[in-house]
C-alpha cells in the first residue's frame, strides 16, 4: 500500500473560500454547514463563558464555609443552576456536534453540505431564541431549582423564573432534534461513492450514535418541561402529590433524556479522540469496527439505565436492582475505547503536538470518570454518594475532563482547516497541561469531599471540609487560566494569513483533501473513497519529517 | 495514490443541467427524495417519542387513580369521538390517493384529494370544537371552571374519590387533545401550500415525493388519534 | 487547620460493609488508572517519532484481545453488581426489633418524634447498638435524610413514606444534612445525630418530664377527631376494630373481588386520608375523609397510637 501522499502546493491564501464574503447577511443567511459550524462556535463560546463565571462565583463563594462572600443564599442557588443550565444546553450538548460536526460531517463524508442547510440554519436561530431567553433569565431575576427543575419545588415552591427556564430549554431542545435529524439523513444519504459504513470515519460513527439519541432523547425532555411549564403557569395540579400527580414521575420523564444527554456530550468527544490518536500515532486505529459499534452500544444501553439516578428516591428495591445492572452494561463499550486507542499507541511512530495531548489527557480522565462511574452504579455505595460532591466530581470527569478536553483537542485539530491558520504550538501544550493539572487539582479534592458527605448544592458547609474545597478553588483558578489561554492564542493566530496548507498534521481523512479554509462546495470533483480510513503507516512516515508545509513558505 | 480519487462530476457542470428543483447538496433526484423522505421518518420518530412520553405520563396516572380517570372520562362524548376516527380515518384514505394520483402524474386527481384531505380534517377540527365548548360549558376545563359534574358529584361523594384526580384527567386530555389538534392544524396549512403548489405546477412532474412525504406525516396524526380515542373515551366502557 | 478528616467516620453496623466495597472499587479503579497510564507512558515514549524501534505490521485488530477486555470489565462490573445488590438488599428491611422514630421534613428543617413522646429539631438521640427505624414524610417539597457515618440517605417525599433504618455502632455526634436540593437554606436543613449510651439514652429520653408517647398522644388524638366513636365501641354503627389490625393483611371489597393488602403504614395513612379507596370487606364505605384536616406530624402519632394496638386482640 502506497504512503499518504503530502504534496507540497502553493499557498491558498488568495483562492476564493467559505469565509471570503464578510457581510452580516451573508453570515446571517448563510446555509453553509461551515459557517453554521462557525456561528454555533462562536455562540457556545460565549456560553461558556457565562457558565465559567457563574462556576468562578461558586468556587470563589465555596472558599469558606460560611455563606459570606456572595451574601445570600439565592445568589448562590441562582449561580448553580445558571451554570447547570448554560453549560449543559447550551454549552456542552451542541458543542462538538454543533461546531465540528456540522463543519467536518459533510466534509468527512465527501458531501457539498448537509442533507437539509435551512435547517440546519433554523435549527442556530432556534439555538439563539432559546439562548436569549436564558440570557433574558439570567437578567431579570434567574432561576433557583438546579437544572434539574425536580418537582414539587420547581412547580410549586420556587418563586423564580421558572417558565421562563423551561420555554427556554424546551425551544433549544429543537435545536439539537433538528441537528440530529440532519446528522443522521446525511450520513445515511450523502455519502460519497465509495464510502461505505465501514470506511466512515470514527468521527461520523460517534456523531451517528449521537444524533440517535438526540432524535430519541430529547422529545421526552421537552414534555417533561413542558409540563412542568403548564402546571406552573396554569397553578394547576400535574406531579403534585396532593392533586393525585407523582413528583417522581417527573423525574422518570427528566433522566429518560438526561442520562442519555451525558451520552450526547461525550460520545462526539470519543470521535474526535478517534479522529486524533491515530493521526499522531501516524498509524491505523486499532479494532475500528469495535469502536464503531460500542459508540452505537452506548447509545442504546444509555436508554435504559435512567433509573440509576433515583437509587434513594423511593423507587422500588427491584428497579434499583435493574437499572444498577444495566448500568455496569455501559462499562464495557467504555472499555473497549479506552483500550482501543492505547493499542493505537502500539508500533505508532507517535508526535506529540497539541492535539494529541489534550487526546492523552482525554483517555486519562475518562478512565477515571468511567470507573469511578461505576461506584456511582453500584447501588449500596450509591446509597452513601448520591447528591454529595462524589457525583459532582464523577460527572465533571466525564463532562469537563472527558467531553471539554475533546472539543479542544478538537478544536486544536481542526484549526488549521477551519481558519486556515497554525496557532502557537508552545502555548498549545502549555494550555493542555495546564488545563489538566487544573483539572484535576479541581476535581479531585471532590471525590474526597463526596465521600466524607458535603452534599452538592450547598451554599454553606460544615467547616471540617474547609481544607479540601480551599484546594478545589485553587485548581479552578489553574483551570480558568488553561481555558482562557486558548481563547487568546487563538484568536492572535486569526491575524496571519492562512498558510496552514491543506494538511497539516498529514493526516488521510477526506477533510483534509481540500482547502484551508474550504472552498464554499468542499469538493472540486466528487471524491471516489477506495479504502478504509486511518490508512497510516508507521513505517513510511519514519524519517517523515513532514508535518507538511504550513507557514514555512 | 491520493486518498479520494477524484472522479466525474464536475460541480460548475453540476450545477448547469441538473433540473431547477435539485437543491445544490444533492447529487441526483433519487438522493434528494430519499433524504425527504427519511427526513421525514427521523421527524416522526422524534414526534412518536413525544406524544409517547406524554401517553406514558397517562398510562401512570391511570394505574395510579383507576377509577376516578374512569369516571372522568365519561364526560367524553364517545359519538362524537367515533365520528370524529371515522372522519379521521376517511381523510387518511383521502390522503394516501392523493399520494397514489401524485405517482401516476394525475395533477387535478391530486389537487382534489388534497381538498378533501383538508375538508375531513376540518371537519375533525369542528367537531372537537364543539366537544369542547360542551366542556366548557359542563365546567370541565382545568384552570378555567373546573367542577365535578353535579350528575357525579354523589357518586364521588360516596366512593370518596378526589376531585382534583378527574381534574388530572382532564389536564391530560386537554393537553393531549390540544397538541394533537396543533399538529392537525400545521397539517391542514401544509396540504393547503401542496395543494396550491401543484396546482400551480410548481413541482417538476406532480410532486410525488413532497407530497408521500406530507402524507407519512398526515398519517401518523391519524395514528395518534387512533390511540387517543381508546385511551382517552373508552377506558370506562364497559 | 491541617486536621481535617479524608474519611468519614464508620458509626453504623452498614458502615463498614459499604466501605470495604468502596475500597475494594477504588482498588479496581487505581489498577486500571495505573494499568491505562503505564501503557500509554510507556508506548508513548517507546514509540515517540524518531525512536529505533521495530515498526513493522502494527496490528490493526485482534478478536482475542476484543474478547477479553469486553469480558473483564463485563465480569468486575457484575461483581461489582452484586456486591452492592446484596448490600442495598440488607439495607432495605429493618430488623423487627428496630427503634421507631418518626421524621418529617419541611423547608427547612427536621422534626423528629420519638415512639416514647419526645420530639426534637434537627437532632437525632439514639442509643448505641440499637437498630432503628425511621419512617419519614415531607410537608413541602422533597428533602433527603442523610448521615454520613451511617452511610445511608433516603428521599423524603411529600404525600407518602419512606423509611430509612441503621444500627450506630459508635457513641458520639454525627452530622445529618439535606442532600436534595430543597430551596433557599437547602444548605443549612440539618443538624446532629446524637449517638449515646443506652442509659443515657433513657436518662434523655424522659429528661424534662415523662410526656405522653407518640401513642399516648395518638389515643387523644384518635379521641379528638371522632375516630373512636366508629372504630370502639359503637352500637349504631358498623365499624372495623382496629386492635390487631396492624401488619396483617386485610380483605379488601373490590367490586365483587376480595383482595388483601397488608396494613401498613401507607395503608393506614391512605385509609385516613382516602377512606373510600379501599374499603375493608363487609363494611360500608361511609367514613369522611380527612384529607387536609390533620397535620403529618398528628397523622404519625395516630398510626402509631393505632399500631400501638396491633399486640392486642380485637374484642368480638
Amino acid at each position: 500500500m502506497s504512503a499518504v501522499a503530502v504534496e507540497p502546493r502553493e499557498s491558498v491564501a488568495v483562492e476564493e473560500n467559505y469565509l471570503s464574503d464578510h457581510t452580516v447577511k451573508s453570515w446571517l443567511l448563510t446555509t453553509d454547514h461551515k459557517r453554521i459550524g462557525i456561528l454555533y462556535l462562536i455562540s457556545v463560546t460565549l456560553f461558556f463563558l457565562v457558565g465559567g463565571a457563574a462556576a468562578s462565583m461558586m468556587r470563589f463563594e465555596l472558599m469558606t464555609p460560611k455563606g459570606d462572600l456572595l451574601g445570600s443564599p439565592d445568589v448562590y442557588n441562582r449561580l448553580f443552576t445558571t451554570h447547570g443550565v448554560v453549560m449543559i444546553f447550551f454549552f456542552l450538548v451542541p458543542s462538538i456536534p454543533a461546531v465540528l460536526g456540522n463543519f467536518l460531517i459533510p466534509l468527512m463524508i465527501g458531501a457539498r453540505d448537509l442533507a437539509f442547510p435551512i435547517l440546519n440554519l433554523m435549527s442556530w436561530y432556534v439555538y439563539i431564541i432559546g439562548g436569549s431567553i436564558a440570557i433574558y433569565i439570567l437578567m431579570f431575576g434567574g432561576v433557583d431549582t438546579g437544572w434539574t427543575f425536580y418537582t414539587p419545588f420547581s412547580t410549586m415552591y420556587s418563586n423564580t423564573m421558572v417558565v421562563h427556564a423551561a420555554i427556554a430549554v424546551f425551544i433549544t431542545g429543537f435545536s439539537s432534534i433538528l441537528t440530529g435529524l440532519n446528522f443522521i439523513v446525511t450520513i445515511h444519504t450523502m455519502r460519497a461513492p465509495g464510502m461505505s459504513w465501514f470506511r466512515l470515519p470514527l468521527f461520523v460513527w460517534a456523531h451517528y450514535a449521537t444524533s440517535l439519541i438526540m432524535v430519541l432523547g430529547t422529545p421526552v425532555l421537552a414534555i417533561a418541561v413542558a409540563l412542568i411549564a403548564v402546571e406552573r403557569g396554569f397553578g394547576i395540579g400535574i406531579f403534585n402529590p396532593n392533586l393525585g400527580g407523582d413528583p417522581v414521575l417527573f423525574q422518570h420523564l427528566f433522566w429518560f433524556y438526561s442520562h442519555p444527554a451525558v451520552y450526547i456530550m461525550i460520545l462526539p468527544g470519543m470521535g474526535v479522540i478517534s479522529e486524533i490518536i491515530p493521526c499522531f500515532a501516524r498509524r491505523p486505529i486499532f479494532g475500528y469496527r469495535f469502536i464503531a459499534a460500542s459508540s452505537l452500544a452506548i447509545a442504546v444501553i444509555g436508554f435504559v439505565v435512567w433509573g440509576h439516578h433515583m437509587f434513594v428516591s423511593g423507587q422500588s428495591m427491584y428497579a434499583g436492582m435493574v437499572f444498577s445492572m444495566l448500568s455496569f452494561l455501559v462499562a464495557v463499550p467504555s472499555a473497549i475505547k479506552v483500550f482501543n486507542w492505547t493499542s493505537t499507541m502500539y508500533k505508532g511512530s507517535i508526535r506529540f503536538d497539541t492535539p494529541m495531548l489534550y487526546a492523552l489527557g482525554f483517555i486519562g480522565l475518562f478512565t477515571i470518570g468511567g470507573l469511578t462511574g461505576m461506584m456511582l452504579s453500584t447501588l449500596a455505595v450509591d446509597i452513601h454518594v448520591h447528591d454529595t460532591y462524589f457525583v459532582v466530581a464523577h460527572f465533571h470527569y466525564i463532562m469537563v475532563g472527558g467531553a471539554v478536553m475533546a472539543y479542544l483537542g478538537g478544536i486544536h485539530f481542526w484549526w488549521p482547516k477551519i481558519t486556515g491558520r497554525m496557532y502557537s504550538e508552545l502555548l498549545g501544550k502549555l494550555s493542555a497541561l495546564t488545563v489538566f493539572i487544573g483539572f484535576n487539582l479541581t476535581f479531585f479534592p471532590q471525590f474526597v469531599l463526596g465521600y466524607l458527605g458535603m452534599p452538592r448544592r450547598y451554599f454553606e458547609y460544615a467547616s471540617e471540609f474547609q481544607v479540601l474545597n480551599v484546594m478545589s478553588t485553587a485548581g479552578a483558578s489553574i483551570l480558568a487560566a488553561g481555558y482562557a489561554l486558548p481563547l487568546f492564542y487563538l484568536l492572535l493566530s486569526l491575524r496571519q494569513p492562512p498558510t496552514a496548507g491543506k494538511n497539516p498534521w498529514g493526516a488521510t481523512g477526506l477533510e483534509w483533501q481540500v482547502d484551508s479554509p474550504p472552498t464554499t462546495h468542499n469538493f472540486d470533483f466528487t471524491p471516489r473513497i477506495d479504502r478504509a480510513p486511518y490508512a497510516y503507516s508507521p513505517v513510511a512516515i519514519e524519517g517523515f519529517d513532514g508535518y507538511s508545509d504550513h507557514g514555512s513558505h | 495514490m491520493d486518498t479520494a480519487t477524484m472522479a466525474h462530476t464536475n460541480v460548475a457542470e453540476h450545477a448547469s443541467d441538473a433540473s431547477p428543483l435539485l437543491l445544490h447538496q444533492f447529487d441526483d433526484v433519487h438522493q434528494q427524495s430519499e433524504s425527504s423522505i427519511l427526513g421525514m421518518w427521523l421527524f416522526l420518530a422524534t414526534e412518536v417519542m413525544f406524544f409517547g412520553g406524554l401517553l406514558t405520563a397517562f398510562a401512570v396516572y391511570r394505574l395510579l387513580n383507576p377509577r376516578e380517570i374512569a369516571l372522568a372520562s365519561q364526560n367524553l362524548n364517545v359519538p362524537l369521538g367515533c365520528v370524529n376516527t371515522m372522519v379521521l380515518l376517511v381523510s387518511s384514505l383521502t390522503m394516501a390517493l392523493a399520494v397514489r394520483a401524485s405517482q401516476l402524474g394525475r395533477r387535478k386527481d391530486v389537487v382534489r384529494m388534497l381538498l378533501l384531505t383538508m375538508i375531513f380534517g376540518t371537519m375533525f377540527l369542528v367537531v372537537k370544537g364543539f366537544e369542547w365548548r360542551a366542556d366548557y360549558h359542563e365546567n370541565l376545563i382545568p384552570w378555567i371552571n373546573f367542577e365535578v359534574p353535579h350528575h357525579q358529584a354523589e357518586e364521588v361523594h360516596e366512593l370518596g374519590l378526589v376531585p382534583a384526580k378527574m381534574e388530572l384527567f382532564f389536564i391530560m386530555y386537554f393537553f393531549m387533545t390540544g397538541l394533537h389538534a396543533l399538529h392537525l392544524i400545521i397539517g391542514i396549512v401544509m396540504l393547503a401550500i401542496m395543494a396550491h403548489l401543484v396546482h400551480r405546477n410548481w413541482f417538476s412532474g406532480s410532486g410525488a415525493v413532497q407530497i408521500e412525504v406530507a402524507g407519512l406525516y398526515w398519517h401518523f396524526i391519524d395514528i395518534v388519534w387512533v390511540f387517543l380515542y381508546p385511551l382517552l373515551y373508552l377506558i370506562s366502557a364497559h | 487547620m491541617w486536621n481535617f478528616p479524608l474519611f468519614p467516620d464508620q458509626a453504623s453496623s452498614h458502615a463498614s460493609s459499604i466501605d470495604a466495597l468502596y475500597f475494594f472499587e477504588w482498588a479496581v479503579a487505581i489498577f486500571f488508572s495505573i494499568v491505562i497510564g503505564i501503557a500509554v507512558v510507556v508506548l508513548a515514549v517507546r514509540y515517540r517519532s524518531g525512536s529505533k524501534v521495530d515498526r513493522t505490521n502494527p496490528p490493526t485488530h485482534s478478536q482475542f484481545m476484543e474478547a477479553i477486555w469486553i469480558a473483564i470489565p463485563f465480569v468486575i462490573g457484575m461483581v461489582m453488581f452484586a456486591w452492592g445488590a446484596i448490600l442495598f438488599y440488607d439495607m432495605y428491611d429493618p430488623p423487627g426489633d428496630a427503634l421507631e422514630v418518626s421524621v418529617v421534613g419541611k423547608q427547612w428543617m427536621w422534626y423528629i418524634q420519638h415512639a416514647q413522646g419526645r420530639a426534637e429539631i434537627n437532632e437525632l438521640h439514639i442509643p448505641v447498638g440499637q437498630a432503628v427505624k425511621l419512617t419519614m414524610t415531607s410537608q413541602d417539597v422533597i428533602h433527603s435524610f442523610f448521615v454520613p457515618a451511617f452511610r445511608v440517605k433516603q428521599d423524603v417525599l411529600p404525600g407518602r413514606y419512606t423509611s430509612l433504618w441503621f444500627q450506630p455502632t459508635k457513641p458520639g455526634r454525627y452530622h445529618l444534612f439535606c442532600a436534595e436540593y430543597c430551596g433557599t437554606n437547602h444548605s443549612v436543613m440539618g443538624g446532629w445525630v446524637e449517638v449515646m449510651e443506652p442509659a443515657a439514652y433513657e436518662r434523655w429520653l424522659t429528661e424534662g418530664g415523662s410526656g405522653p408517647s407518640m401513642a399516648e398522644e395518638g389515643a387523644r388524638l384518635f379521641l379528638q377527631h371522632h375516630c373512636a366513636g366508629c372504630h370502639r365501641d359503637s352500637v349504631t354503627v358498623k365499624a372495623p376494630r382496629l386492635e390487631g389490625v396492624y401488619g396483617r393483611p386485610v380483605p379488601i371489597q373490590n367490586g365483587k373481588d376480595v383482595s388483601f393488602v397488608t396494613a401498613d403504614v401507607a395503608y393506614i395513612r391512605d385509609s385516613i386520608l382516602r377512606p373510600k379507596s379501599q374499603v375493608v370487606a363487609g363494611y360500608e364505605p361511609i367514613m369522611p375523609s380527612f384529607e387536609g384536616q390533620i397535620s403529618e406530624t398528628d397523622l404519625l402519632k395516630i398510626i402509631a397510637y393505632i399500631k400501638s394496638l396491633s399486640g392486642k386482640e380485637a374484642v368480638r
